[in-house]
C-alpha cells in the first residue's frame, strides 16, 4: 500500500511553550488509525496544521497527490434553537442551487448516514448522535478519499457512539477511506481502530492498536 | 390612498426595503449579529446628522458612517473578547457624534425626530429610486457570495473547517448590512431600522427549515409590517413607524408562543 500521508520533522510552539517537536510519521491509503493522547498534548494542534488552519513552527507534510479530504472539527455552533433541517445542513457544503445531481449526492450521503428517515429534522432539535452523523454526512459530499474526525465520540452515549465507529469502520472497509480518529477513549480505539499514534510528553509514537500500552501521564 | 404621489413613493420604497432588510436578516440572525444591527442604526442617526450639517441628502450620510461604522465594528469584535463592550463604546461616540452635528446644523427638532423616526412623506421620487437601485445593489451582492455566506453563517465552525474565506464573507456581508440599515431607515427611521434587520427573520427560523424558506418568511413578514404599517399610518395619521414596530412585535411574540406550546406538549 502507498502512503496517504507523510509528516516529518513537524513542530510547533506557541510563544516559548513546545506542543510538539519530531513528530515524523506517515499513514497508508486505506488505514485506520487512533490519534491518541491525553487532553491537552496537542492533538487538535496536530490536526489543524494538517488541515492548513495553522503554519507549523518547523517541518512538512505532505498528502499523496489529488488526495481529497474531509474534516470534521470538534465542536460545533449548534444549539437547541437552531433552525435548519439536517438535510439543509448538510447541503451548506454545497451549491445554493441545487441540480438533480447535488440532490442526489446529499440523499446518498443521508442514507449512508442513517439520516434519510429523519432529513426534515432540526438540527437543533436531533440528538447527539445524530448531529455527529450529520457533521460527517456534510463533510462526505466532498468524496473524500480520507476522512479526520476530532473528538466525534466525545459527548455521545454508548450506543451513539458504537452507531457512529460503525459508520466509520464501514466507510472504511466498503469505500476505502482512510480514516484517522482523534480520541482519547483507548477502549474504543482498540475496539474499531488498526493503528495508533499515541502524541504525549511533546512527541509522538506509532503503531498497532492491539499492542498499544500507553501510559497516559 | 394611491392617488397621493407620496404615497405612491413611500409604499414602492417601502416594497425593496422590506425584501432587502428581510433577506439580510436572516444572515444578520444567524451570525448573531442583532446587536450590531442595533448600532449601525445609531451610527447610521450619526451619519444622517452630519448630512444635515453638511446640507445633503441624509441618505449619503447614512451610507458613508454605515459603511466606515460596520467595517471598524466588525474589525474591533474579531480581534476584541469584549465583542458587546466594544460594540458599546463605539455606539455611544456616535450617538454623541449625532446630538453634536444636529446642534451645529441648526436643525430644527422636527428634522431630527424624522431622522430617528422615519417618515412617509420623507421620500420623494428620485428618493425612490435611490433607494431601489441601493436594494438591488444589496440583493446582487448578497446573491453573489450565497454559497459562502450560506455556509460561514449557519455553520462557521464548519465552513472553516472547510476552507471557505470566512473574512471575505464576512467584510462583504457588512458592507451589505450598512447599505440595508441606511436604506431602511429611510422609512421606518434610524431608531427602529434594527426592526426590520431582525424580527422578521428571528420569526421565520421558528417557522422556516431551509435557508430559501427562511428569507421568503422574513421577507413576507416585513412586506406585511410595513405595508399594513403605511396604510394605518395612511389612515390614522399616528407614525407608521410605530405601525410596523407593533405588528413585527406581535407577529414574533404569537410565533414564539406557538413554538414554545407546541414544543411543551
Amino acid at each position: 500500500m502507498e502512503d496517504i500521508l507523510e509528516v516529518k520533522d513537524l513542530a510547533m510552539r506557541f510563544d516559548k511553550k513546545t506542543v510538539f517537536k519530531n513528530v515524523n510519521f506517515k499513514l497508508k491509503k486505506g488505514s485506520m488509525t487512533a490519534l491518541l493522547g491525553p487532553n491537552g498534548t496537542g492533538k487538535t494542534t496536530l490536526i489543524n496544521i494538517l488541515m492548513k488552519l495553522l503554519v507549523p513552527s518547523n517541518g512538512s507534510f505532505k498528502f499523496s497527490a489529488d488526495v481529497s479530504l474531509g474534516y470534521v472539527p470538534q465542536f460545533r455552533n449548534i444549539d437547541a434553537e437552531y433552525p435548519l433541517s439536517i438535510e439543509a445542513f448538510v447541503g451548506l457544503n454545497a451549491p445554493v442551487i441545487k441540480t438533480d445531481k447535488t440532490k442526489k449526492a446529499i440523499k446518498r450521503q443521508l442514507e449512508e448516514t442513517h439520516l434519510l428517515g429523519i432529513k426534515d429534522t432540526r438540527m437543533g432539535e436531533a440528538s447527539g448522535g445524530q448531529k455527529q452523523r450529520a457533521y460527517l454526512a456534510q463533510a462526505l459530499l466532498d468524496n473524500p478519499d480520507m476522512i479526520i474526525l476530532d473528538e466525534a465520540t466525545a459527548s455521545l452515549d454508548p450506543t451513539a457512539k458504537e452507531e457512529l465507529m460503525g459508520l466509520i469502520k464501514h466507510l472504511n472497509q466498503k469505500h476505502k477511506i482512510t480514516v484517522l480518529f482523534v480520541t482519547h477513549d483507548v477502549p474504543l480505539a482498540k475496539k474499531y481502530m488498526k493503528d495508533y499514534l499515541y502524541l504525549n510528553h511533546g512527541t509522538i509514537q506509532q503503531g498497532k492498536m492491539d499492542e498499544f500500552k500507553g501510559d497516559y501521564e | 390612498m394611491f392617488a397621493y404621489g407620496f404615497m405612491r413613493n413611500a409604499f414602492l420604497a417601502s416594497t425593496f426595503i422590506a425584501i432587502t432588510c428581510g433577506a439580510v436578516g436572516v444572515y444578520v440572525v444567524a451570525r448573531n449579529f442583532s446587536f450590531l444591527a442595533h448600532t449601525l442604526s445609531e451610527i447610521g442617526f450619526a451619519g444622517a446628522a452630519f448630512a444635515v450639517w453638511l446640507g445633503i441628502a441624509p441618505l449619503w450620510g447614512m451610507l458613508i458612517f454605515t459603511l466606515l461604522g460596520s467595517i471598524s465594528v466588525g474589525e474591533l469584535s474579531m480581534h476584541s473578547d469584549q465583542k458587546e463592550s466594544a460594540i458599546s463604546a463605539i455606539s455611544a461616540l456616535f450617538i454623541g457624534l449625532g446630538v453634536l452635528f444636529l446642534a451645529i446644523s441648526g436643525a430644527n427638532s422636527n428634522y431630527a425626530t424624522n431622522i430617528l423616526f422615519g417618515s412617509i412623506i420623507g421620500v420623494d421620487k428620485q428618493g425612490v429610486i435611490h433607494l431601489v437601485v441601493l436594494s438591488i445593489i444589496v440583493l446582487l451582492l448578497i446573491f453573489a457570495i450565497q454559497r459562502p455566506l450560506n455556509f460561514d453563517s449557519f455553520d462557521h465552525i464548519g465552513a472553516l473547517a472547510h476552507g471557505v474565506k470566512s473574512g471575505l464573507v464576512g467584510v462583504i456581508f457588512l458592507i451589505a448590512l450598512a447599505m440595508s440599515v441606511s436604506i431602511g431607515a429611510q422609512i421606518v427611521g434610524s431608531l427602529l431600522v434594527f426592526i426590520l434587520l431582525t424580527l422578521p427573520p428571528a420569526t421565520a427560523c421558528y417557522i422556516g427549515r431551509t435557508i430559501p424558506t427562511m428569507i421568503a418568511w422574513s421577507v413576507f413578514f416585513a412586506l406585511i409590517g410595513v405595508w399594513a404599517g403605511l396604510y394605518l399610518g395612511f389612515i390614522t395619521n399616528l407614525p407608521v413607524t410605530f405601525f410596523i414596530a407593533v405588528i413585527e412585535v406581535a407577529i414574533y411574540l404569537i410565533t414564539y408562543f406557538v413554538h414554545v406550546v407546541r414544543h411543551n406538549l
